[in-house]
């Protein structure tokens, strides 16, 4: 190109190398809900483009088919029209909002990118900054003031953890974080 | 003489030949030649647009704009339509809303986009504009049927009512029934994003039946195949319409009801909808094809053979939106059949997906490229491509004034010389000469974006993602696309040389976005500090920037210019760098 870029090549990437981590930790391959990590899902189809793209790596194994955020670029609602045609759980984000009571805003979480209650509840706990009780079926959640439900596909408003996790995560439609005597309430055998 | 000529036109005069000039950018070259036309002309503009609603205050665009009846406003980036733009972050129209209602009682139009509209807002709306005609919302979110019923109850003049891929909270679809039953003037309705609960079939059939101007209805997923010949028979002059579900148990009554009612539509120029199409259907449509420009299948799943089949019964077909299922070998036939198509989105049926489940590749863009003589803008996903294809579509097409390829997999490489694609979208910006929007995709250097710097002289927003490989890069575009307006990046090596060494430049645009690439900190301070008016927004959910190094990269940034100043409305994961060089906190 004509005319001279006044600045040397000689950039110090390592300085600038992006991790997911904080710097001076390790680099970590699952992050807590509030990133949404690159997944790694163990796939030994190469793609496309066959197993040519290994000729760009020297040293390291191919890297695994990772689901990014955002990509590809396709709306949501367009996402969740192609969802309802396929049976399998594979691809796509469930983006649920997540309210808390109390919170003057909303969250949004993928439900695709846990693999079961345990791991959800830990999430939204670091999401919104609170502990959940202990769960069992009989009480529900005890030891705190707080209590994750949800509205499912009929409207009606569910305590999470009740139903396998499959069927939660094809019939939940937002999450509801409720705390006080309304939680409490749900505990509580009937 | 010539000195004395300039004065002598009254300003009624000026203003008669400025109400001609409809478009932002003349009007905006017109009050920049003098005082006296600057004052003439912020007087009797009538339709304002800000491109950005944190770019100017709504108090200052009232105190430029005394008689303004329309404006449109734009909130959140555009990545924040892939859920890159984390809730919360902003875009709110209530302060708008709040500051024109005391102004301004006989506003008639607010368009929005990407912004966060509230129940309240819309009832405000509905209180305070007694004239209000057009309410278009695109992309917005945050409001209820309840806040759709305020505007229906109280706007006895609403013309248009256009809800595009918003998300509403559905509590009642029994909002539609408040429109009073002697409102007669819908001229507009879409409410196609509305979700699958009953639509109030009856309110809705009373509503089409009385508005006798009715030109575009798009109706929503939940109304069903059979309830469509009913609302479609009042209104055989309907110019647009999309339909609900297309599918039904196929009974030979229905069928032959529904073909005979778009018969009778004689004015049809543009239909969409065609949820959970079925084959056996789409014949009723043939009567209409011959007229069609315009067509949304984006959401049809079915296969290529009945796409071809339809699309061969559409030769004036200016604008198709589709899935990939019409393979390249569909593509061909939209090639020899639409030879007026001007518009051709391709969406991709199984994105995440590992193996490509459809045969469409780089040849179906060839294809249409090559047959379609008016062809100019294009938004096509696909998952391979090569250079000589990009270089023969560039060549052959050199009127593309969009064009947007996303390649599924990032940084897929040329498949047949397994090269970086920067030869190929290099074609694109050299030959085609009008580009205004580029987004580019695959395996990319630095090179292709000096092409971009060299060639896109009339580039005004491009969007990158995975690409480059030094602030190089970066700077090229920064330093060579004059026309640049919006500049969207994510998951790029560039870093701070390119965007200091360029902070200037940023003025001139509109925006800048960046995720995921290698900004420090502390080059989003230096920035703030130098330009006080640009925005710099620090997005970071890991939790304050100035908890970690300053040479750590920042997770998201988002720079505007703005004479408003720094916003006040800023969930706590956003930080402006202030000219203070210290953090500001809403």
């Amino acid at each position: 190109m004509e005319g001279s870029v006044g600045y040397d090549n000689d950039l110090n990437l390592r300085a600038t190398e992006l991790r997911l981590g904080l710097p001076g930790t390790e680099p970590v391959s699952i992050v807590r809900s509030n990133k949404r990590s690159l997944q790694q899902v163990a796939d030994d189809d190469c793609g496309v483009n066959g197993c040519k793209s290994d000729d760009q790596n020297e040293t390291a194994p191919p890297p695994p088919k990772a689901q990014i955020v955002g990509w590809p670029p396709i709306r949501s609602y367009r996402k969740n029209n192609i969802q309802t045609k396929k049976n399998e759980s594979e691809g796509g984000g469930i983006y649920v909002k997540v309210s808390m009571d109390g919170a003057p805003y909303l969250r949004k979480i993928d439900l695709k990118i846990y693999s079961g209650y345990p791991e959800l509840l830990q999430a939204i706990e670091n999401m919104l900054k609170f502990t959940i009780g202990e769960y069992s079926e009989r009480e529900g959640y005890k030891g705190s003031d707080y209590a994750p439900t949800y509205e499912d596909k009929d409207g009606d408003w569910m305590l999470v953890g009740d139903v396998p996790w499959e069927m939660f995560i094809t019939s939940c439609k937002r999450l509801r974080i409720m705390k006080g005597s309304e939680a409490r309430g749900l505990g509580c055998g009937v | 003489m010539l000195k004395k000529m300039a004065f002598s036109f009254p300003d009624e005069v000026l203003e008669h030949v400025f109400s001609f000039i409809q478009s932002d950018k003349d009007r905006n070259a017109v009050s920049m030649v003098c005082k006296s036309w600057y004052e003439i002309e912020r007087w009797c503009r009538r339709k304002v647009f800000v491109g950005n609603c944190y770019a100017v205050s709504p108090r200052m665009v009232i105190r430029r704009f005394p008689e303004f009846r329309s404006i449109e406003l734009k909130g959140k980036p555009h990545f924040a339509d892939f859920n890159l733009v984390p809730d919360g972050w902003g875009g709110y129209v209530f302060p708008w809303i709040a500051e024109m209602a005391g102004a301004y009682p006989w506003l008639e139009e607010i368009r929005l986009k990407r912004m966060v509209v509230t129940d309240e807002s819309l009832e405000l709306i509905a209180k305070s504009f007694k004239n209000f005609k057009v309410l278009v919302l695109s992309s917005c979110e945050g409001f209820s049927t309840d806040g759709l019923a305020a505007i229906a109850a109280s706007c006895k003049n609403l013309k248009e009512l256009d809800l595009r891929d918003c998300e509403v909270d559905d509590l009642s679809a029994h909002w539609l029934s408040h429109f009073p039953e002697t409102y007669t003037s819908l001229v507009s309705l879409n409410i196609s994003c509305l979700g699958s609960d009953e639509a109030s079939f009856s309110a809705l059939e009373r509503l089409v039946r009385r508005c006798t101007n009715l030109k575009t209805l798009r109706l929503n997923r939940a109304v069903p195949l059979d309830k469509i010949a009913n609302i479609l028979r009042h209104a055989p002059q309907l110019v647009e319409f999309g339909t609900g579900t297309y599918t039904a148990d196929v009974r030979p009554d229905v069928y032959s009801d529904l073909a005979g009612v778009f018969s009778s539509c004689k004015e049809l120029k543009s239909l969409s909808g065609f949820w959970d199409v079925i084959p056996d259907y789409l014949p009723a449509i043939y009567p209409v094809c011959s007229k069609l420009t315009s067509l949304n299948l984006s959401y049809a799943t079915i296969q290529s053979p009945d796409l071809i089949k339809l699309v061969s019964h559409c030769p004036n077909l200016q604008r198709l939106l589709v899935l990939d299922y019409i393979e390249d070998s569909g593509l061909e036939v939209l090639a020899s059949s639409c030879k007026d198509l001007q518009e051709l989105r391709v969406f991709p049926s199984d994105p995440f997906g590992a193996e490509p489940n459809v045969s469409l590749t780089e040849q179906g863009l060839v294809a249409v490229s090559l047959g379609c003589p008016k062809l100019q803008s294009v938004l096509y996903f696909c998952r391979r491509m090569s250079n000589e294809a990009l270089v023969t579509i560039a060549r052959s097409r050199p009127n593309f004034t969009r064009f947007r390829l996303c390649i599924i997999e990032p940084k897929t490489a040329d498949y047949l010389t397994l090269e970086p694609l920067d030869v190929g979208f290099g074609a694109i910006v050299q030959y085609c000469k009008d580009l205004r929007r580029l987004s580019l995709s695959g395996l990319l250097t630095d090179r292709v974006f000096e092409y971009i710097g060299t060639y896109a002289k009339k580039l005004e927003m491009l969007s990158v993602a995975f690409a480059g490989d030094s602030d190089l890069g970066l700077h090229h575009v920064l330093s060579g696309c004059e026309s640049l307006r919006k500049l969207e990046i994510r998951d790029c090596p560039f870093g701070d040389k390119a965007l200091l060494a360029n902070a200037a430049k940023l003025e001139t645009m509109r925006s800048l976005w960046m995720s995921s690439c290698a900004v420090s900190f502390a080059a989003c301070k230096l920035l703030g500090q130098k330009m006080p008016r640009l925005n710099v927004e620090v997005i970071d959910e890991r939790g304050p920037p100035d908890s970690r190094p300053e040479n750590c990269p920042v997770d998201k940034l988002y720079i505007y210019r703005s004479i408003a100043g720094p916003r006040f409305d800023m969930p706590p994961f956003v930080w402006t760098m202030d000219e203070d060089s210290g953090l500001r906190l809403s």
